[in-house]
């Protein structure tokens, strides 16, 4: 399933490929950061990718958005390729970068007046402000916000165009649990209006609630892609019951939980103790697949190791299954 | 990467890059006056200087004066033309030199390279800030010079004439020097640390600080490379009196050649800005 196997596409036209990237590589003098990445994004879908730090999300997400030069391989956005994006592709792409460090000495209201003069046909900047929930803060100098305040800043900038793409490089970086439900809730309203996105994300949830598609990334190499219900595969989804028996944990795999569980009832002479039904979430899915890509590294930019692997062991009952 | 930076040539796009440089003037200098630290060392310090050397000599009794006492000027008035042409170079070399490497550092050029803002209008902006905050500088300068210090201003209009054209020109000259220079520090740490040295080197040697006559010739050729001296050359023909002429290094005020150097490193500061900025540093 996994591996050096081409990534599957679907079908779809080229003309509905707002995205479309073949066998992208980039490689820093002897360093490469991406071994051959491939994959499509049509027209108003929602598309993440997911990957450990150091996997080459935003190697990908800098390329496609001109900011870095790929090193082979072919990239269309939008139609065109980035390296000649000029102002007039720009100004149908709306980026938020990874959080920066800016001064911040104009307010919110007048960094988003500013901003909307570069668009042709922006969005009402109160509308912008609204959306993103700093009503109240829409004359507080942006340098005096917090780093989630901030966060809505960059993304109200990135929506104040009315982009036909939106670039999300880990947008809710900092957000509170709240802040980042009605993040949500924003990028919903996005999608509703049509818009197509590209998501970079360390939370599988939001990856989970956004997106239509992903792929994982590990490694510079996509190691999966497809829709997100079916991520990993049909058995990566396979229901865990698990119980405890004379103090021992017992586990089984099974398709028809409520069978086992019949089953154990029975055989116990009552309840099982210590009874879970674990339906494995795309957390726990995304690292399986990333603790056991054969291409080297689990990733958080050191080689694999028993600790790493440990780790894993106890957040996903997948990596213990395995073994 | 040509990506990101070359500018973009559409049609019709002449008045959008001319409006967005206007609108970016305006947000440029509202961030530049918010920056307490940057006006008081860029904008201020001119004044200050003059008042501490005005007040440092002003026992030391008149310059250049004839041996029964007339024709001299205070120290205040000679060092005029000199802080004149210093705030010039500050207002654009130090501090867009600095500026725009922090702007670098902290993302916010990054976000302006994937907005669809034309670099032209970015410089416009930042060349804009620079002149109406020079300006206001030298006013302040003059104001306090005349009022302060009591030094007498030029009457004429051919001065005026030529204070304009000279501070025009050397504040646009710096300013494209400073957008260039820019480019050279490898971190916005590291901006000051490359930028200040050069400044300050260039007013010693250039007849802001020290009396350009008393340095040794070989030095007056050295700072004849470089603006400032011209700069300050070119204030003085307006400021002093036309005897002090005598002590240029050609024995008059060679306008004719601060215009030309003026407008040599105006030339090659903007072929640098077109064929070595930036949105973001290089990948390798």
């Amino acid at each position: 399933m996994l591996g050096h196997s081409l990534p599957h596409h679907g079908r779809m036209s080229e003309t509905d490929a707002v995205v479309r990237v073949r066998d992208l590589r980039k490689t820093y003098g002897t360093f490469t950061a991406l071994h051959g990445v491939s994959f499509d994004i049509v027209r108003g879908e929602t598309f993440a990718l997911l990957g450990p730090n150091g996997a080459g999300k935003s190697t990908t997400i800098e390329i496609l958005e001109g900011f870095r030069d790929r090193t082979s391989g072919q990239a269309r956005v939008l139609g065109i390729d980035p390296r000649r994006g000029g102002i007039e592709w720009k100004a149908r792409l709306g980026i938020v970068l990874q959080s920066t460090g800016e001064s911040g000495n104009v307010t919110v209201l007048e960094q988003l007046t500013h901003f909307a003069g570069y668009y042709a046909n922006p969005r009402a900047v109160g509308e912008v402000i609204d959306a993103v929930g700093l009503t109240d803060k829409a004359k507080t100098r942006i340098g005096k916000l917090s780093g989630g305040q901030r966060r809505r800043v960059d993304v109200a900038l990135g929506i104040i165009g009315r982009p036909e793409l939106l670039f999300l490089d880990e947008p809710t970086t900092g957000f509170d649990p709240e802040a980042r439900r009605q993040f949500w809730g924003l990028i919903d309203n996005l999608k509703n209006e049509g818009a197509t996105i590209l998501l970079t994300t360390h939370y599988l949830d939001e990856a989970a609630n956004l997106a239509g598609r992903a792929a994982v990334i590990n490694n510079g190499r996509i190691i999966d892609i497809g829709k997100i219900d079916e991520l990993g595969g049909a058995e990566a989804r396979t229901p865990l019951v698990r119980w405890r028996e004379q103090g021992r944990l017992r586990e089984e795999r099974t398709a028809e939980p409520a069978g086992v569980v019949a089953r154990l009832y029975a055989e116990h002479g009552g309840e099982p103790d210590g009874l879970e039904i674990i339906r494995p979430s795309l957390e726990d899915i995304y690292l399986k697949l990333v603790s056991t890509d054969a291409s080297g590294a689990v990733g958080f930019g050191e080689p694999t190791s028993p600790a790493v692997e440990s780790v894993i062991g106890v957040v996903s009952p997948e990596a213990g299954i395995r073994s | 990467m040509s990506v990101t930076t070359s500018p973009a040539r559409t049609t019709n796009a002449l008045p959008r890059t001319l409006r967005l440089g206007v609108s970016r003037i305006g947000y440029e200098l509202k961030v530049y006056f918010r920056q307490g630290d940057s006006v008081f060392f860029s904008f201020l310090f001119p004044i200050l200087m003059l008042a501490v050397f005005a007040v440092a000599f002003s026992s030391a009794g008149n310059l250049g004066e004839n041996p029964d006492g007339s024709g001299g000027i205070s120290f205040a008035a000679y060092y005029l033309p000199g802080m004149l042409a210093a705030g010039m170079l500050l207002s654009g070399v130090q501090n867009l030199g600095v500026d725009i490497a922090g702007e670098k550092g902290d993302g916010t050029l990054k976000r302006l390279g994937g907005s669809p803002l034309p670099v032209v209008s970015y410089f416009i902006g930042k060349i804009g800030m620079v002149m109406v905050s020079a300006v206001f500088q030298a006013i302040l300068l003059l104001v306090i010079a005349r009022f302060g210090f009591n030094v007498a201003l030029p009457g004429d209009l051919d001065k005026w004439m030529t204070f304009a054209w000279v501070f025009l020109l050397g504040v646009i000259t710096s300013c494209v020097l400073g957008i260039a220079l820019s480019a050279v520090p490898r971190s916005s740490r590291s901006a000051t640390a490359v930028v200040i040295p050069i400044v300050v080197l260039l007013q010693f040697i250039s007849g802001v600080y020290l009396q350009f006559s008393m340095l040794p010739g070989w030095l007056q050729n050295f700072a004849g490379i470089f603006p400032l001296k011209w700069m300050a050359q070119g204030m003085r023909a307006v400021f002093l009196p036309e005897s002090f002429a005598a002590v240029e290094q050609t024995g008059d005020w060679n306008l004719g050649w601060v215009a030309i150097i003026l407008g040599i490193w105006f030339v090659v500061g903007l072929l640098l800005c077109r064929y070595t900025f930036r949105w973001i540093r290089e990948d390798t």
